[in-house]
């Protein structure tokens, strides 16, 4: 999955270059298609039944994968469900999220939590997905459960600094989980911000 | 038709390869300047989980962003009150964000419906009308280019500012596919002034005049294309498109100088280079300048020997010597590209064989060969693996790339399904186990809680009485009510002394009368004047009692969710679970069929795109035999007429 986006890249590219090869001629076939092609709308469904039948078969086979697509997504919405019913329920679940704070040029390496003093989740993060959460993106680091009540979160954060100083920041932090599932929100800043390198946000 | 089509999707095939040389530059494509995929806010008040579906999204996993979106979406369609959701301030953009994810995974028909549930909702005139236009690009996307011209036409009164360019781009380009060009020149010439479209504006415009017939418009309109001041992968690979085009046109009307200015301007390293230099080859041999032309096709023979432009040069260079009259020289490169032509036919045919044998398909899905951008430039230098070698010529074919991309598609799909297959196993283990723990423990413990709670009930109940007789002492004052111990037991020995009296006139009695009376005075006396006191200290009390019941009632309501919980962890899932697997097992079944057959539609385009490549360069190689005859018999025939002189 994560590398579609660099077939299409590739797949782009090469488009480019089969647009390229058609060009030199371009105002000739079209100028001469005039003609002959569509001249009203209709033609798009002349088109479609003109089509060869490796075309149709082509586009048959897209409709099913669109189809599959869609039913593989029902049943991981499902899974989903069950997994948290089953995993995270709602009386014992809480949800941690990672965030950068808007326009942040922090390079961040690495986030470290830990629960009641218990290490729950250290990640580190790629070039990729450092640029999501630069673009607003939020990542789900951590899904666990706790009791009811009073928790102390301790966060370290570990990264670079535009200018390629490094920067190392822990922040102590308590949340209360009622019954209902908790989502705690870290927003990550970097010290040329301005603002406080963590800050928590629950909901 | 088709190559109508390639002109207007260029500008959108132009601003892929920008957004996409850009790492992940979120602009979309030409008509779509006004990105889809990014948020028009992000702060801390926004719903977690539709700013997680966008970190996914981000990163191109929209498998993962639809799952994420749509679940948070049924969540809030659900919901009583929807207002206090945190989605709810970003519901039009979550709807959208949703269908624009749908179709970046290529799910054209559900992200059509998903718009088209936005735009028949009740929803405002500003949303309805970008819900229209995203109903219209998709339509365009998919070649229904009347249903989008429909949609386009419902969008009416407010039009957001951030889409209404794009609307008219858009619409422009959809008359350019049902060859209406002088609309789309109408349209295209009032969208000039926006610099974000620039580039795509400028380039269609001259193709719009050219396909109206206006041709030295046309010529000047891609002039001015090809000298915009770009900066970004999109505006430097659209100026080189004009260029080329342009360059092409003064070619044919036999322009060859303003033509080779024009191609000259394309950049040597980007994606139409080569293109442009056999061009511009071209535009000098046919201006009798053959030295000249050996520039531009030099540079070509020494690029990927798998290029149609390269290979064609190949064939260019030795011809031009001929014509130069450097036979020997013309015959050395006639070898050269000799040599190269049956290097390439070998490694066509090993590609053939390669893709028959079914190996290009397991390449193509090795997860390690594609972890970064250059994967498909990168598979073709695999040592031992021919079937990559033209796979880059390959993914030219917009067929191919459907193919591929569907195949891609259902390769992660299967794994995706393995991984629930296993984790409905995992499943099944967690819920035996948590039976095998909790089945012996839950009887004694419920039978302890059983009694527990009944004690805590009669309890609660007496508490519950004590508040009503109080309550109702307020206002019927009651003080025997609020009696002492020693009080209640003084009294009562009053009454005995009194029973035991009897009716007896004695004198002692009457004494002792008389003292039991002053003696019920003075209890009666207490009783009633501290009844206030009384009264007020037996309400705090009762209220000192809260504090422990309350804890109580919270410890029992704990005790009754975690013994809840604890028979929901594993009671009642084997249905679902059963159903899980039926369903997971069956999209396994049906996208092995589907990879098999799309499996084979790859193959099939592969090798008849080869087998076409195969016959150019047969083709190609009996040329080049014939010019190195030539070349050697031109050569001894000079040598022998200057030798006779």
């Amino acid at each position: 999955m994560k590398n579609r986006k660099y077939l299409s890249v590739v797949s782009a590219l090469v488009l480019g270059l089969s647009f390229g090869a058609l060009s030199g001629l371009h105002a000739a076939p079209l100028q001469g298609t005039k003609s002959t092609e569509r001249t009203d709308n209709k033609k798009t469904e002349q088109k479609s039944a003109a089509a060869t039948p490796d075309q149709r078969q082509m586009r048959d086979l897209d409709e099913q994968v669109q189809q599959t697509k869609s039913d593989v997504l029902s049943i991981a919405a499902e899974l989903n469900q069950l997994e948290e019913k089953l995993l995270y329920p709602s009386g014992t679940q809480v949800a941690i999220f990672v965030a950068l704070a808007k326009g942040d040029e922090l390079r961040l390496d690495a986030v470290r939590l830990q629960i009641d003093g218990q290490l729950v989740a250290h990640y580190i993060y790629s070039a990729k997905e450092l640029e999501a959460l630069r673009k607003g993106g939020v990542q789900r680091i951590y899904v666990g459960n706790v009791a009811t009540g009073d928790h102390k979160l301790n966060v370290l954060v570990d990264g670079k600094l535009k200018s390629g100083s490094d920067f190392n920041r822990t922040e102590h932090f308590t949340f209360h989980k009622e019954v209902k599932p908790k989502l705690v929100e870290l927003t990550v800043a970097g010290p040329d911000a301005g603002s406080t390198p963590i800050t928590l946000g629950e909901l | 038709m088709r190559a109508s089509r390639r002109i207007i999707g260029l500008g959108l095939a132009l601003a892929m390869v920008a957004g996409s040389a850009s790492a992940g530059d979120q602009k979309p494509a030409g008509s779509e300047k006004q990105s889809a995929k990014e948020k028009t806010s992000a702060s801390a008040k926004d719903d977690l989980f539709f700013d997680e579906a966008f970190y996914h999204a981000y990163q191109g996993q929209y498998f993962e962003a639809i799952q994420r979106l749509d679940t948070e979406l049924e969540q809030y369609h659900r919901l009583d009150e929807p207002g206090l959701d945190t989605l709810h301030r970003n519901i039009g953009e979550a709807e959208f964000s949703v269908g624009d994810f749908e179709l970046d995974y290529r799910m054209h028909y559900k992200a059509g419906r998903a718009i088209k549930r936005v735009l028949e909702g009740a929803v405002d005139e500003a949303v309805r009308n970008e819900a229209a236009f995203r109903l219209a690009r998709i339509h365009f996307q998919k070649d229904q280019l009347d249903d989008a011209l429909q949609a386009l036409g419902r969008i009416q009164g407010t039009v957001p500012a951030k889409i209404k360019n794009d609307v008219e781009f858009l619409r422009a380009n959809i008359y350019m596919a049902t060859d209406k060009p002088n609309e789309a020149i109408e349209v295209l010439n009032h969208l000039q002034n926006d610099p974000s479209l620039a580039g795509f504006v400028a380039y269609n415009l001259g193709i719009a005049q050219l396909r109206a017939g206006k041709k030295q418009e046309a010529v000047e309109q891609l002039d001015k294309a090809g000298r915009i001041q770009a900066n970004d992968p999109a505006g430097l690979a659209i100026r080189d498109k004009s260029n080329l085009v342009l360059g092409s046109l003064l070619f044919e009307s036999g322009n060859f100088e303003r033509a080779k200015q024009a191609l000259d301007r394309v950049r040597l390293d980007g994606p139409f280079s080569n293109e442009a230099l056999l061009r511009a080859g071209w535009a000098d041999t046919s201006s009798k300048q053959f030295d000249r032309a050996l520039v531009p096709w030099n540079i070509l023979a020494d690029r990927e020997p798998t290029d149609v432009a390269v290979q064609e040069a190949l064939l260019a260079v030795p011809h031009t010597y001929a014509d130069l009259k450097l036979y020997g020289r013309a015959a050395l490169t006639y070898g050269r590209a000799l040599e190269l032509y049956s290097n390439q036919l070998e490694k066509i045919d090993a590609s053939i064989n390669s893709i028959k044998e079914g190996r290009f398909l397991k390449a193509l899905i090795r997860e390690e060969s594609r972890e970064d951008q250059t994967w498909v430039i990168r598979l073709r230098g695999l040592t031992g693996a021919p079937e990559t070698f033209y796979l880059m010529s390959l993914m030219a074919s917009h067929d191919f790339q459907t193919a591929l991309h569907n195949y891609l598609d259902l390769e992660d799909l299967r794994s995706k399904l393995m991984g629930y297959q296993s984790s409905l196993e995992a499943f099944d283990d967690i819920i035996r186990l948590r039976k095998q723990n909790y089945e012996p423990l839950l009887p004694e413990i419920d039978a302890k809680f059983r009694e527990l709670d009944s004690r805590m009930r009669v309890r609660l109940q007496q508490r519950k009485q004590f508040d009503e007789r109080l309550h109702a002492m307020l206002t019927a004052p009651r003080p025997d009510y609020l009696a002492t111990t020693d009080e209640r037991i003084a009294s009562e020995r009053i009454a005995l002394i009194e029973k035991r009296l009897g009716g007896s006139d004695s004198p002692e009695s009457l004494a002792l009368r008389q003292r039991l009376a002053r003696l019920r005075g003075v209890l009666t006396w207490r009783v009633e004047t501290e009844y206030p006191k009384r009264l007020t200290a037996a309400f705090d009390h009762l209220n000192e009692l809260n504090t422990q019941v309350d804890a109580l009632n919270q410890q029992h309501e704990a005790f009754v969710r975690t013994r809840q919980a604890a028979t929901h962890s594993y009671v009642g899932y084997d249905a679902q679970i059963a159903q899980l697997r039926k369903r997971v097992g069956s999209a396994l079944k049906n996208v092995d069929i589907l990879m098999a057959r799309q499996g084979e539609m790859i193959e099939s385009v592969a090798i008849n795109q080869l087998e076409a490549r195969r016959d150019r360069l047969v083709a190609q190689q009996i040329q080049a035999r014939f010019g190195i005859a030539d070349s050697y018999d031109r050569a001894s025939r000079a040598e022998s007429g200057a030798g006779g002189r």
